[in-house]
């Protein structure tokens, strides 16, 4: 099982713009409850409190009010039944990829053998068992997110939430890696809760696309495209994929006008 | 690294294995190959420097300077008897001891410093005073409390030294990306397990450059000891040398101590590179 449900959450940030304490409302009473093996992203404008949601989902991030729930048991801050997988990837520069996937096993109390050998089942499940002895720098941006996934999966979570983790790649090594996910998560069965401003990613990978304006929840967009995906070359070229990408774009475009 | 992107179009399971067994190479130092090299500098001012005061220096007094040669050979002197072999043992027994001290002590306060906020408002100020005390000026009253010895040499070899180490790894952890702690929160780590994988790696090349200030004001300090607390040592002979006007002897020690900075902070470097080697890696020069 792995449903994660917002309840009325709301997250409000001072911040200090020359000595001045401003609130910033960044999350207003948002509610959703994303399925067990669903892939739901979370997209809107920049501001919008994506991001701040998934950082509330994790746990890195306190409501001002409301409250978190996985598979109906409330949480506070984090825990082991959620993966997080970063914007930069934010592997520890001193480690190599197997330690950097080990560190979180070991987090979590694994030792010896076992924690060796999981945590390189998990690179190999990236693609990466071959460089598991390289350091970040020595990794692709690409293969530094892949490691980043294998830490977040490594640990077993319900749900793995990622935070726009394929905005800072190039566009080929982004569709290649869209599809891995696909794939990893078809295999695995994890929830998904990703966050992009990409509107293509997010009808590509999507069971239901959640989209959000000004701190709050405005619409929520199932995404009627098969599942398994196929070629996600192929995928784009079909009138399916249009009319979906469409419907998400006017959702966002009502979002920035009523925004601006 | 010809083949990462490669790598990352193909997303089968064979290609990682190829773009491993590609080595990452070293960059050409293309600089180095057509300039002529920093070292070959540094020996060129250095020989230089000798020179000129080679030069000069002849024509002055020897009881108000000294020349390279006559310096030479009151140092080739004082090998030859074993004077300046003993002395030199003597300054860096206090010197090493209160050197591991104050890394010992300044490491973790340097850590509780920049991670705990009670801590810091309790401490860093304390720790910024201290860095500024005038340490000689308190060296009487460290004289009453532990005698002339070397106990007492120690204590101002530690309190010289441990400040800009605490102060450097303090600074240090301030600047701990935020994202890389999350890492750990996310991952559920204590606070002292994140204290101790992340924001510690981290702060090394801070560090090290407290280190390498502290061994700059570890030499001056382990001088000082040796002229205000009992008289031995490198400091010894430079203040018996001076009070006989033996200028040539007087400079031997002062030299022998710039080159054993210097060596030292070399060594700090090495060991650098060796204890943290993703930061020369990362970083655009070494």
């Amino acid at each position: 099982m792995g449903e994660v449900s917002l309840i009325d959450v709301s997250k409000s940030f001072n911040i200090k713009i020359d000595s001045e304490i401003h609130t910033v409302q960044a999350l207003r009473n948002v509610g959703f409850t994303i399925r067990d093996g669903e892939i739901a992203v979370l997209i809107g404008p920049s501001g919008c409190g994506k991001t701040t949601a998934l950082r509330v989902a994790m746990g890195l991030e306190t409501a001002s009010s409301g409250s978190v729930l996985v598979d109906g048991r409330e949480v506070r801050g984090c825990g082991y039944d959620r993966g997080m997988v970063f914007q930069h990837a934010e592997l520890l520069p001193w480690l190599n990829a197997l330690q950097n996937v080990m560190f979180g096993l070991e987090m979590k109390g694994m030792r010896g053998a076992e924690l060796h050998d999981t945590a390189m089942r998990y690179l190999d499940l990236v693609g990466l068992k071959g460089a598991w002895n390289r350091r970040p720098h020595q990794l692709s941006g690409g293969m530094k997110q892949r490691v980043g996934i294998a830490r977040a999966l490594a640990i077993d979570p319900k749900v793995l939430l990622m935070d726009e983790p394929f905005g800072a790649l190039d566009a080929q090594t982004r569709e290649s890696l869209q599809s891995e996910l696909l794939d990893i998560q078809a295999r695995t069965g994890k929830t998904v809760v990703f966050v992009t401003h990409d509107l293509d990613e997010a009808v590509l990978l999507a069971d239901r696309v959640f989209v959000m304006r000004a701190g709050e929840l405005q619409e929520i967009i199932d995404v009627p495209l098969p599942r398994p995906r196929g070629d996600l070359g192929v995928l784009r070229g079909s009138p399916e994929f249009a009319a979906a990408r469409y419907k998400i774009w006017q959702a966002l475009h009502q979002a920035e006008s009523v925004a601006h | 690294m010809v083949d990462l992107t490669a790598q990352d179009m193909h997303m089968n399971q064979t290609s990682p294995v190829t773009a491993a067994k590609s080595e990452v190479k070293p960059r050409p130092k293309l600089r180095a190959r057509r300039a002529v090299p920093s070292w070959a500098i540094t020996v060129a001012t250095i020989g230089l420097l000798i020179a000129l005061w080679e030069y000069f220096g002849r024509d002055v007094n020897p009881i108000f300077g000294s020349y390279p040669s006559a310096i030479a050979a009151a140092g080739w002197d004082m090998l030859r008897t074993g004077e300046l072999g003993a002395a030199m043992v003597q300054s860096l027994e206090p010197f090493v001891a209160g050197f591991v001290l104050a890394l010992v002590f300044g490491v973790p306060l340097g850590l509780l410093l920049g991670r705990f906020r009670v801590f810091e408002a309790a401490f860093g100020i304390l720790v910024t005073g201290g860095y500024a005390m005038p340490l000689v000026a308190l060296v009487p009253l460290l004289v009453l409390w532990l005698g002339l010895g070397f106990k007492v040499k120690v204590a101002i070899i530690f309190l010289m030294c441990v400040f800009p180490i605490a102060i450097n790894t303090w600074l240090g952890v301030k600047v701990v990306s935020k994202t890389l702690i999350e890492v750990g929160r996310a991952f559920v780590a204590p606070n002292m397990v994140i204290l101790r994988r992340i924001v510690f790696p981290a702060t090394l090349p801070y560090i090290m450059a407290g280190v390498k200030l502290a061994v700059g004001r570890g030499v001056v300090a382990m001088v000082i000891a040796e002229f205000f607390t009992a008289i031995s040592g490198l400091g010894g002979i430079i203040i018996n040398s001076a009070t006989n006007f033996d200028t040539a002897r007087m400079f031997v020690p002062i030299i022998v101590i710039m080159v054993l900075a210097t060596l030292l902070n070399a060594l700090v470097g090495v060991v650098e590179r060796w204890i943290a080697p993703w930061q020369s890696e990362i970083s655009a020069r070494d």
